[in-house]
């Protein structure tokens, strides 16, 4: 269980997520790894970040016009444009998503905990973690819109409580 | 006399869908009250008193589980029936939840369906 374990949890959450609270479907486009970054991006980003045994971050990150089309299917309101309904919204599908995976991957990481979900909207940013860790991105289409739902997860060493087997490191520090 | 709720969560928009529920269910409705966090939801209940509670557990400043144990302390409140609505689906924290004293526990993503049937089941 490594990268396409946790390719697994992401599509399958995702597409669980979309359909219930959405009821949009959604098909995976293409699946990649990058270290450290994912690159300049437009329009939305929602993070969560993991903590305990293991921790990190998982990112959904979409077009300001997706944000939107999500927000207004969501909350059955129309939006043409992002405010604070479409960055909560968006908030809160990421909270979802990661939230779910997160208690997919306890029954072999041990308990982990979710931060508080955290919205950017803008033109030209980046996310990155610092140090240079490797992120599972999965690109799926959903209604011909493209959007990312990223991952990174790495071992926290200093952590007391053990893990309850199984699960090999996706990524060491070194 | 109407069913008067006060529904607990961060999001706005998950607050937005459980009203929305929650007028399309078949309950003749009060009031809707809403809170952001544990600690806004103690203090609106300072001065009036809900038939039923939706509650997030992962929220900022009191999250659910500490709300859950303030409330029942309170000996006006301390009867009224708790929903959990949550992303935290693991056994710890659904027992945990269950011991503080919540009637029902509903995991994130939800259908309307899902709601009404826990509502039903405990109004």
């Amino acid at each position: 269980m490594q990268h396409e374990d946790l390719v697994s949890h992401i599509t399958q959450v995702t597409q669980d997520v979309f359909c219930t609270m959405l009821g949009q479907s959604t098909s995976v486009v293409q699946v990649k790894m990058e270290n450290g970054g994912t690159g300049e991006a437009c329009g939305v980003a929602a993070l969560v970040g993991i903590a305990g045994g293991w921790q990190g971050t998982g990112i959904i990150s979409c077009s300001s016009n997706l944000a939107c089309k999500l927000a207004s299917q969501m909350l059955t309101t129309e939006y043409v444009s992002v405010n604070d309904d479409v960055l909560d919204a968006m908030g809160e599908i990421a909270n979802i998503v990661v939230g779910n995976i997160k208690t997919n991957l306890e029954e072999k990481l041990g308990i982990l905990a979710l931060s508080i979900p955290t919205v950017v909207h803008g033109k030209n940013f980046a996310t990155r973690s610092l140090g240079k860790h490797d992120w599972t991105i999965v690109e799926f289409d959903c209604d011909g819109n493209h959007f990312l739902v990223q991952m990174m997860l790495i071992e926290n060493t200093k952590h007391a409580v053990t893990p309850r087997g199984g699960f090999a490191a996706l990524h060491r520090v070194s | 006399m109407g069913l008067d709720v006060l529904i607990v969560d961060d999001s706005a928009a998950i607050r937005k869908i459980l009203q929305r529920v929650l007028v399309q269910a078949d309950v003749q409705l009060g009031s809707v009250l809403e809170a952001s966090d544990g600690k806004e939801a103690l203090d609106k209940l300072k001065d009036t008193k809900v038939n039923l509670i939706l509650s997030d557990i992962n929220m900022p400043n009191m999250d659910g589980l500490e709300f859950l144990t303030h409330l029942k302390a309170i000996p006006e409140h301390k009867d009224v029936p708790v929903v959990m609505i949550t992303t935290e689906g693991g056994q710890a924290k659904v027992m945990e939840a269950v011991n503080l004293g919540a009637v029902g526990y509903v995991r994130k993503p939800f259908t309307a369906d899902q709601i009404k049937e826990k509502l039903v089941g405990i109004i």
